[in-house]
């Protein structure tokens, strides 16, 4: 089948097209992780987005479900160089063509994706556009200019639980986990770890979190523009410091949002599992899986926050503490899924912090 | 952590010799070590007993010591120089069993010298199999179920516990020598009883085999604040079963799901922790069931190994370099990535491209010898190719293995098959698998037949697949296709026809890696044909950057590869530039001496102000450092991959001189497409290798050649044999390196040669020469600018004519030449190398007999003896021939010859102990891989050094055996003499010891194999026999002589097979009992010698 991709600066490329015919838009973001495009596609953080892999072979494991971040695939469209037909191993239960056209994803293979991974760096990440069927080449080369930019979209509440959902681990602990869009791989650490989790939409009032009396509370990460997700960022307000708090990723700047600092748009941001985060506490250096577009810009930091941990490739905020609060969150990816698990210490920090303040 | 201030000088141990199993790898590791270390302003001391090695250039460490890898030889080395720290972990098992045995032998401790990198009980916790599974079992890891064995019986109760197939793994040997798969207690009894023989404690483990379970190693290096990153994940094509030095590997791993590959990465970091390699890097293999979620720790190699200058290659990750900055206490996040210089190195490396690995092997030149792969390795070098699909980097690495093939088939040399023999070759692992997984794919046989065969992941044959695939589009695709036709036929109507192929079928095709030569196979035209359709359509090759980061940041290091795609990454600069055509493959006739040359014309041009463009695809070597030339295309060394690069650069010009045969074969080719040859040109090559055109130019110098003659049919033959006279020197035309070559005595053995060993016809001719019998051989290494010559150096060869130059001992300045023939050969070089306007190296060998100089050929380019007559003089002869060739002369250079006053000794190493079955006799056709050199001022101790550092420690007494031909008996009489008279005692089978009784030399009988016993092989087994003097008949096949040779192989008994090699021998015994080795550098040579 015929596809064509078109970018807001007049890119303009044809490939073959695979999964669900149809048209999808939305930011284009590369991703250099050379495993993992099952947890990938299926991270709501990639609403909005259309997801390119840098690695060229993508599908050669299949899909296997076990390895679903949530419901569903949750990226836009899909670009890849090459997608394979006949994956192989023993665990897979359908090709990465079946699953995108389960779920109605348009995908687009068969193109130089290392010069579009390198046009984002130059340019940074831009809208584009991904057809799959028929097309017409202007148009989609002016809807691509013309479509909302991921700063006007209000992507969470797509992604997020409707009601409150409860993951109950049989353990000693209670814990809201406020779900802008979350892995569910941050859910099973805490269950895990003996957390009992309650889901609850971006926009659950913190009246009535602290009506579950819960141990602590846990943002999820999600996607989109931080400062477009006013009601969470109103949540954090009222209970950081009342119970011990814990961000990931989108949480994380929510988090810091509500204590006052900025949040700033990064270039192309950080997408792949081999970022390095250098831990103030320990002096160790730990690779970390990474998926945001955002970051907390760390000069306007009010003095009550303290940067724990940095990216030592642009020295970005990756981790945030409140000098007086019992109140941590990392720009990362602590529950990996894909990637590696060098961080998942976070969550046990997070446990303590749990039993400290009970 | 800042680096450390308390050491100053540390001493780096390098491999050795070029063996199976230790290659031109650890030349890179070191090289790197070195540089890193003076970088950092640490003084090195550095021992290597190769001198074909960058390392061991005078310009690489503050002291260089070219001496014998042996414990007691590096521990007078420490003495002499006292350093504070000893880095063993770069210079291969090699130098990882020197730091276990001087830390034994108390030496370190005496000394207060600080192991870094890896401590000794680190060391043994990875060695020791025993103390390896203790330690996975503490961390929760499974290992295959496995027991050790210290005599064969314990061996054969282990395997009924574990079940076979069970794997024989001797404890502290290199490349699984002595190793094995025994499926029954037969193999089990034979394979036990040669790895306990093997291992350094006398122990084998035996392990179940977890034969065809899917393969993969990772690369993980960690720093002393416990940093750990993974480099790289690596599949094997190749299941469980074939050494990973053997099989196809690919990097990153491909089949893998992200937890899976997790679970592996996991318990990487876990195994550096518990084994406590403190820093650096190290190789971990795991064995993972394709259908379960068993996942078996195999091994784990403390340091630097193969697979990490893989993983260094194929990601831009400078493993070693890193390494060596880490041993000395920086963390990884204090060192700055190389290739983005903004960002650190403690990240993980992540590719966009696909990297195959493809081992090249040498069953050509060892017929006899058991080309089924197992658990030893038996390839001598290997390639490495970059592509955007797998299938591209795959064909890419099958047409850089310099064995004729231009792609996975289609190529002109494919085979009719069978179906028995294609099963055949899938079912018993071998060197030709690869091919033969298309045979089967065209005749049907279905993927998954093929994996149940092969237990090759069904993902590798799908690709396979679509190559099979797309040839037949190809041909489906013009009206009538011309393939069935014979090779070299040419059809102007197909010429027309390509133009009526799509396209995007074209681009299809070269996007799956197809090469020009396949694709005018397939439509019967010619290369150039297909060169010119593809670009009037602009299907051209880019290239792309290798840059560690998927193009995440920008690469400011410029390594390419090339590929199908939309854009080019490599944007030529405006400085002049040259290109310098690698050696490919490390193989045997052509080493790492031609990978020193390469990188020394590249160093030498720098110098210059040229910007260098390195062209080559051997992932061990300098070469292909990204540092070391400006510009590095990680490439196949093919006309039409040269040329690609050649018309996106632009250079000055392209040198061929200095990768070997490689470059030189494609010279005429390039220079057809346009390509400018720099130094010597094609033409004088030409008249080098053109046996008519050279004779003119011997009879127009009246240098004399030895009588010869061209025959077109064996009639032919007879007569010119008759006419120049027996013995004669019979070769074919159409190969090179003395393949197939052979000395007849007499017209019988000529008719059997040729009717059996080849085929002659008007096409295939068959070369003919006067065979000098015991004639000394001499090699000349000269320089020249068309005006003046200077004899770099003239090395007498130790063997006589007949042994291939490359597999004979050689000394230099030589011994036993008169200064009047001296100056005879000094004299036809000169006039030889203007006369074919020679403008750069030239090599040529000459024969003595009777006072009479013969040459016997000339090769117009760098020479295997180049590193060597430069270790010896302190002469850099590569780099002043790469100024030569750019236009400088050698009096404005001021090149003057030198003559030292020390005595350089060089010796071939040979593969024989890892190819069971092969006699281990010299003759005319090359089987060494390396050489080391032993340096000192007498002849005897030089010889004996050189002897020793090619492992075999010659004895200073005890007992000899003596079994000779008849026609050796009187040449040999003088050297047991002296022996006897050393105080050695003699014995030797009946006719051998009565001819010495006879002459006074009293000599014991002892019984032939096949007298009965005990005999003499029983006594070579009792370790009753300290030194082998064997001459063999000439006869093929198990003879006596081979059972006596071989036992003296696998029981690592010093053997001796020439007549002159023994002469030497006995120089060098009687030496060194008189005499202490020098231990000198040779930075201190050189001084000496210059002065």
């Amino acid at each position: 089948m015929k596809a064509a991709l078109a970018i807001e600066d007049g890119t303009f490329v044809e490939g073959i097209g695979f999964g669900s015919e149809g048209v999808a838009e939305g930011e284009l973001v590369f991703n250099t992780s050379m495993t993992g495009y099952v947890e990938a596609l299926t991270d709501p953080s990639y609403a909005g987005q259309i997801l390119m892999m840098t690695y060229p072979l993508i599908g050669n494991y299949g899909v296997c479900r076990d390895n679903f971040e949530s419901d569903g695939v949750k990226v836009e469209g899909f670009v890849v160089k090459e997608l394979c037909k006949k994956p192989s191993n023993w665990r897979s239960q359908l090709s990465v063509n079946e699953l995108l056209k389960e779920y109605g994803v348009p995908g687009i293979e068969g193109i130089d994706t290392r010069m579009l991974t390198k046009k984002t760096r130059i340019y940074g990440a831009m809208k584009a556009i991904l057809a799959v069927g028929d097309y017409d080449r202007d148009k989609m080369l002016k809807r691509a200019v013309e479509q909302p930019s991921i700063t006007e979209l209000d992507l969470v509440g797509r992604v997020c639980v409707k009601e409150p959902v409860r993951m109950e681990a049989k353990g000693k602990y209670e814990v809201v986990l406020v779900d802008c869009g979350i892995k569910l791989s941050i859910a099973r650490q805490m269950v895990k770890r003996g957390i009992n989790v309650t889901l609850v939409p971006y926009n659950y009032p913190a009246k009535e979190i602290l009506e579950i009396d819960p141990d602590g509370v846990f943002i999820s990460n999600g996607p989109g523009d931080p400062a477009r997700v006013k009601p969470t960022i109103e949540t954090i307000r009222k209970l950081a410091g009342k119970l011990p708090m814990a961000g990931i990723c989108l949480g994380h700047q929510l988090i810091g949002l509500a204590m006052g600092a900025k949040t700033f748009k990064l270039k192309f941001g950080h997408r792949g599992a081999n970022q390095p985060v250098k831990d103030f506490e320990t002096g160790r250096v730990f690779i970390s899986s990474q998926n945001h577009g955002f970051a907390v810009d760390d000069k306007t930091l009010p003095s009550d926050m303290e940067v724990t941990q940095i990216n030592l490739n642009d020295h970005t905020v990756e981790g945030l503490r409140h000098k007086d609060y019992p109140l941590v969150c990392v720009q990362y990816h602590p529950e990996a899924s894909p990637g590696p698990h060098d961080t998942y210490f976070f969550f046990d920090r997070f446990v303590k912090m749990l039993a400290e303040y009970r | 952590m800042p680096k450390r201030e308390d050491i100053k000088k540390i001493m780096v141990i390098g491999s050795g010799p070029i063996v199976i199993g230790q290659a031109a790898e650890f030349d890179y590791s070191g090289s790197q070590a070195c540089k890193a270390l003076r970088e950092e302003g640490y003084e090195v001391v550095l021992v290597n007993s190769n001198p074909a090695t960058i390392m061991t250039d005078p310009g690489m460490a503050d002291r260089t010591y070219i001496e014998p890898l042996t414990a007691d030889v590096v521990a007078k080395i420490i003495e002499r120089e006292v350093p504070d720290a000893l880095l063993p972990t770069l210079g291969g098992q090699t130098a990882l069993n020197i730091a276990v045995q001087l830390g034994e032998m108390g030496i370190l401790d005496k000394y207060g010298v600080e192991l870094i990198g890896a401590k000794l009980d680190a060391i043994k916790k990875a060695e020791d199999r025993e103390l390896f599974k203790q330690c996975m079992h503490r961390i929760g890891l499974e290992v295959p179920k496995s027991d050790i064995a210290s005599d064969v019986s314990e061996a054969l109760a282990i395997a009924e516990e574990v079940g076979y197939p069970v794997v024989v793994r001797p404890a502290f040997t290199l490349g699984g020598t002595g190793g094995g798969i025994a499926y029954n207690r037969e193999e089990l009894r034979e394979i036990a009883a040669h790895g306990l023989e093997m291992s350094m404690i006398n122990q084998v483990l035996i392990e179940e085999g977890v034969i065809g379970w899917k393969e993969f190693e990772l690369e993980v290096m960690r720093d002393l604040a416990d940093n750990v990153v993974i480099i790289c994940s690596i599949e094997n094509f190749d299941p469980m079963g074939i050494h990973t030095g053997d099989s196809i590997t690919v990097a990153p791993a491909q089949t893998l799901t992200d937890v899976e590959y997790q679970r592996l990465r996991d318990a990487s970091i876990a195994i550096i922790r518990e084994i406590g390699v403190e820093t650096g890097g190290s190789n971990i293999q795991f064995a993972v069931h394709p259908t379960t979620d068993r996942v078996v720790a195999i091994e784990m190699n403390p340091r630097v190994s193969r697979s990490s200058a893989l993983a260094s290659k194929a990601t831009g990750f400078p493993i070693a370099k890193i390494a060596a900055k880490l041993a000395v206490g920086y963390t990884l996040d204090e060192i700055p990535n190389d290739i983005t210089k903004e960002t650190p190195a403690s990240f993980e490396p992540t590719i966009d491209y696909v990297v195959v690995k493809v081992p090249r092997f040498a069953f050509d030149k060892f017929p006899t010898a058991d080309a089924i792969l197992g658990s030893q390795m038996k390839s001598v070098g290997e390639v490495m190719a970059i592509g955007r699909t797998f299938e591209e980097a795959l064909q890419k690495a099958l047409r850089s293995l310099e064995i004729g093939r231009y792609g996975i088939g289609s190529d002109g040399k494919d085979k009719d098959v069978t179906k028995e023999e294609i099963l055949n070759k899938l079912r018993h692992p071998n060197a030709d698998r690869i091919f033969h997984i298309r045979y089967a794919l065209q005749k049907g046989f279905s993927v998954e037949r093929i994996y149940e065969i092969t237990k090759i992941d069904p993902w590798f044959i799908d690709k396979i697949k679509n190559i099979v695939e797309m040839e037949k589009e190809l041909k489906d695709s013009v009206k009538h296709c011309l393939t069935d036709r014979k090779p070299m036929v040419y059809d102007f109507a197909a010429k027309h026809s390509i133009d009526e192929v799509p396209d995007e079928i074209m681009r299809k095709a070269k996007k799956l890696g197809f090469s020009d030569v396949q694709l005018a196979r397939i439509f019967g035209v010619r290369e150039e044909d297909i060169r010119k359709r593809r670009k009037k359509s602009g299907i051209t090759a880019v290239f792309k950057v290798v840059d560690t980061c998927a193009a995440e940041f920008e690469a400011k290091t410029p390594y390419y590869y090339s590929t199908y795609e939309e854009e080019n990454d490599a944007r030529p600069t405006d400085k002049p530039k040259v290109m310098i055509l690698g050696g490919g493959p490390n193989r045997i006739g052509q080493g790492i001496e031609f990978d020193y040359c390469c990188c020394h014309a590249v160093f030498s041009l720098a110098e210059d102000g040229y910007e260098t463009i390195m062209v080559n695809n051997n992932p061990e070597t300098v070469s292909t450092d990204y540092d070391t030339s400006d510009r590095l295309y990680f490439e196949p060394i093919t006309h039409e991959d040269v040329m690609n690069i050649y018309e996106n650069e632009k250079p000055v010009g392209v040198i061929v001189q200095f990768g070997g045969q490689t470059p030189l074969n494609i010279s005429r080719q390039l220079e057809g497409s346009g390509a400018r040859i720099l130094g010597t040109s094609v033409d004088s090559i030409d008249i080098a290798e053109d046996r008519e055109r050279f004779a003119e130019l011997c009879r127009k110098l009246n240098i004399p050649q030895p009588e010869n003659g061209i025959a077109y049919s064996i009639e032919e033959a007879k007569e010119i044999a008759a006419k120049i006279g027996y013995p004669v020197l019979v070769r074919p035309s159409y190969v090179l390196g003395g393949r197939a070559m052979e000395i007849v005595y007499d017209v019988e053995t000529l008719e059997r040669y040729i009717t059996e060993a080849l085929e002659v016809s008007p096409e295939k001719p068959i070369l003919i020469d006067k065979f000098l019998e015991d004639a000394i051989e001499v090699e000349v290494d000269a320089l020249c600018d068309c005006e003046d010559v200077v004899i770099g150096g003239i090395m007498e060869h130790i063997e006589e004519a007949g042994v291939h130059s490359g597999d004979s001992a050689c000394v230099l300045p030589p011994v036993s030449l008169s200064k009047d023939i001296i100056n005879t050969i000094e004299d036809y070089t000169r006039r030889m190398a203007i006369e074919l306007k020679v403008v750069g190296l030239i090599n040529i060998q000459y024969a003595v007999k009777d006072n009479t100089v013969y040459v016997l050929e000339a090769n117009p380019r760098a020479s295997r003896t180049v590193p060597y007559i430069s270790k010896a003089t302190g002469l850099p002869l590569a780099k002043i021939a790469a100024k030569l060739m750019m236009g400088k002369k050698l009096k404005e250079l001021g090149v003057k010859e030198i003559k030292p006053r020390h005595v350089a000794v060089k010796e071939a190493v040979f593969p024989f102990i890892k190819l069971p079955g092969v006699d281990p006799v010299l003759g005319p056709e090359m089987k060494s891989t390396g050489e080391v050199m032993g340096i000192d001022y007498d002849f005897g101790v030089a010889y004996y050094k050189a002897e020793l550092a090619a492992g075999m420690r010659l004895p200073t007494n005890g007992t000899v055996f003596i079994s000779v031909r008849k026609a050796d008996r009187e040449k040999i009489l003088s050297v047991v003499r002296k022996l006897y008279e050393l105080g050695f005692r003699i014995i030797a089978t009946d006719g051998t010891a009565n001819f010495l009784s006879s002459n006074g030399i009293p000599a014991r009988i002892i019984y032939k194999v096949s007298q009965g016993r005990p005999n003499i092989v029983d006594a070579i087994i009792n370790r009753q026999v300290d030194l082998i003097i064997n001459t063999p008949t000439g006869k093929r096949g198990k003879t006596e002589g081979y059972m006596i040779r071989r036992a003296a192989v696998d029981y690592n008994v010093p053997y001796i097979t020439t007549v002159s090699g023994a002469i030497a021998a006995v120089r060098g015994i009687e030496a060194i009992k008189k005499a202490k080795m020098t231990i000198k550098s040779i930075q201190e040579y050189h001084e000496e010698a210059r002065n």
